[in-house]
């Protein structure tokens, strides 16, 4: 057997199919969401996190119920990954009423309250002093559980990132940082833009042990993410994640991706992580063609549903747009 | 009582009486608060509940957010109006819109106190009043509270609150006298005040323009104009009904607002008195602004450009015009 095959017994079959599963279902939940934006279904702005998979997928093993997540933007699958129903999100793309957010927000600003879900923060960087100020509400009142705070490479940008990072050390918060480096803050590369580009080092610079993994392996992302939320949930303070990653598609729905070389994103869809993972699955024998197959009708029949599901959903009645501007005002 | 010492006494009662009340910011600690408005409360309550903070407006304000969605009931210091535009991020897009964003799931009962104003010659970088910024937005409370009363008071009902609220204290107010304030004192936080009763004319004005406006209403009465004064105290939402009712009566109106005349506040208090109460005018409604300038360090140059007394006696003399003039021999 090979590492990567022993690795895979070592998880055992089950959680391996389940996490093959997982991003399958994010990657064709966004499939059906490209095409009922080309459907013009949705509008406005649409983030996919095609390529990414394996990181959220990876980093949500590590994640349990009474743990707080902040999201940004490009968070479907982090609203997903945290049991928000696929009808609640799909409904919020689609501005429905029965949305994550009543439609309000759309597909920037899912928020799910019950479950712990912060959202939904589409200003790059402004979800971390937000988390900062959760991991300090539990550690002043003892409640239980730690704050997970995801963003990309182009919020490490931001003077919020720092400023953060900085209190969470200073306070020895509970709360870990997952980054996800997808190489770009839409259109302009991380060497482009940083001096220095090794994102751990910045945060080992603030005090705080830091992990790069390669995100295009569940496993790995996984293993990491465990390991520094266990570091966390021992009051160690923060931990920092680096998942190297890299998105396959535009920033939004369209872009020219003048920026990036046709042959760059080649490389980096041979390194797709649901093809990855499939494949070494298979080379295990842990799953068969046929296996495969019906486990993708089966999720396309979910995601069909649940875009069934949106689409006939009402949308907001208009007397109701003043309402919850402010705590008790308009009804 | 002074009226840091009226502040001083509502961060202690908040404080005592509620575990989850906490103050951060910039030396509110060890230091007392750059006003001496925290002084001796790091002794009574310790240094996770009144918490020194680097200097990062984006981060803490951000974090007093969390804290809030988090279910704590911080109280942030901002030290000057001046420096919270480092964090009109975290105020705006996201303690203002969180709630209606969300579709009602998340509130953020944070208070956020800054002082605000010039007066002191601290020159342009520290002087200038952004209060009507702040009422611009919906999703957020604003008040200013003028007297040593309302200082201890608007405090311990702002936190109450179930949004974001922003307390404007005018710094030339701190060292203010104002006799004893009693502990059970409850007061309102929608209404404005009507604080010396009059005929002629309504002046408005907030804050430690308050003062300039009774100084100038004295003067007045000595020449036999008796003008009504009215204390806004809330900014956000405005209480039409106080001031439309005083102005139906006087049919003159001056506002007196410190931020620079264009674009302003007191261009919208103008604006609702015509909308509101056009027929019942006499004369266009005038106001006594900041000069359109950077206010500068030296003395007779920030006078120059801040609202005085004589300028208010000024506007009223010329919007109530020559009858009254005529009438009291002054033409």
């Amino acid at each position: 057997m090979t590492p990567a095959e022993e690795d895979l017994k070592a998880v055992g079959r089950e959680h391996a199919l389940d996490l093959l599963r997982r991003m399958m279902r994010i990657r064709i939940f966004e499939r059906k969401s490209a095409e009922l934006y080309s459907a013009g279904k949705i509008r406005g702005f649409l983030h996919l996190y095609d390529g990414e998979e394996a990181v959220a997928v990876g980093a949500f093993q590590a994640i349990v119920p009474e743990d707080a997540v902040v999201a940004n933007y490009r968070e479907h699958a982090h609203a997903i990954e945290r049991g928000v129903p696929l009808n609640s999100v799909m409904a919020e793309l689609l501005g429905k009423a029965a949305g994550t957010s009543r439609g309000r927000g759309g597909s920037m600003h899912l928020f799910d309250a019950a479950r712990g879900f912060y959202g939904g923060f589409a200003i790059v960087a402004e979800g971390l002093p937000v988390a900062v100020g959760l991991a300090l509400a539990r550690k002043m009142s003892g409640k239980p559980g730690i704050v997970t705070c995801f963003f990309g490479d182009g919020a490490t940008d931001e003077g919020e990132f720092h400023e953060a990072m900085n209190l969470a050390a200073l306070w020895k918060l509970p709360l870990l940082f997952l980054c996800e480096n997808n190489l770009y803050a839409m259109g302009t590369a991380l060497s482009r833009r940083q001096a220095q580009t090794d994102i751990a080092l910045k945060a080992r610079g603030y005090g705080m042990p830091a992990l790069s993994v390669d995100g295009q392996d569940v496993l790995a992302a996984e293993a990491a993410a465990r390991r520094a939320a266990l570091a966390v949930r021992r009051g160690e303070g923060p931990c920092f994640v680096e998942f190297r990653t890299y998105r396959f598609r535009a920033h939004s729905m369209y872009d020219p991706q003048l920026y990036r070389g046709r042959e760059e994103v080649e490389s980096w869809r041979a390194r797709d992580p649901i093809t990855l993972f499939a494949e070494s699955l298979s080379r295990a024998g842990l799953l068969g063609d046929a296996e495969r197959q019906a486990m993708e009708r089966e999720i396309e029949l979910e995601i069909e549903k649940a875009a069934c599901f949106a689409d006939g959903a009402p949308v907001e009645p208009e007397e109701d747009l003043l309402k919850d501007v402010a705590a008790g005002e308009a009804g | 009582m002074k009226y840091r010492e009226a502040v001083r006494a509502g961060l202690r009662e908040a404080l005592r009486s509620d575990p989850r009340v906490f103050l951060m910011g910039e030396d509110v600690g060890r230091y007392g608060g750059s006003y001496a408005c925290s002084l001796g409360l790091l002794e009574e309550f310790g240094p996770e509940r009144i918490r020194d903070t680097p200097l990062s407006e984006s981060a803490f304000v951000g974090a007093g957010i969390g804290a809030a969605l988090g279910g704590m009931k911080p109280i942030v210091e901002v030290m000057t109006v001046n420096f919270s535009l480092l964090a009109l991020d975290p105020i705006v897009n996201v303690a203002a819109t969180i709630r209606h964003m969300s579709g009602g799931q998340f509130g953020v009962p944070l208070v956020i106190r800054m002082a605000t104003g010039a007066g002191r010659q601290v020159a342009a970088q520290h002087s200038h009043s952004f209060e009507g910024w702040y009422a611009h937005v919906p999703g957020l409370k604003v008040v200013s509270p003028s007297t040593v009363a309302d200082a201890r008071g608007m405090l311990l009902a702002a936190l109450r609150e179930a949004d974001p609220t922003i307390i404007f204290e005018h710094a030339a107010l701190y060292p203010m006298e104002g006799g004893p304030v009693p502990d059970n004192m409850a007061v309102d936080l929608s209404r404005a005040a009507v604080r010396r009763a009059g005929k002629d004319a309504t002046i408005l004005a907030f804050g430690a323009n308050l003062w300039k406006a009774l100084s100038a209403a004295e003067e007045l009465a000595r020449e036999g104009v008796e003008a009504e004064v009215v204390d806004l105290r809330v900014l956000r939402p405005l209480d039409d009904d106080t001031i439309l009712s005083s102005v139906r009566k006087t049919r003159h109106a001056v506002v007196v607002d410190e931020a620079w005349r264009s674009f302003g506040f007191s261009a919208e208090l103008s604006a609702r008195i015509m909308e509101g109460a056009f027929r019942d005018l006499a004369a266009p409604v005038a106001r006594v602004c900041s000069a359109e300038v950077p206010i500068p360090y030296p003395k007779h140059l920030e006078d120059a450009a801040l609202p005085q007394p004589g300028a208010i006696v000024a506007a009223v003399l010329a919007t109530i015009g020559s009858g009254t003039a005529i009438a009291h021999g002054r033409v």
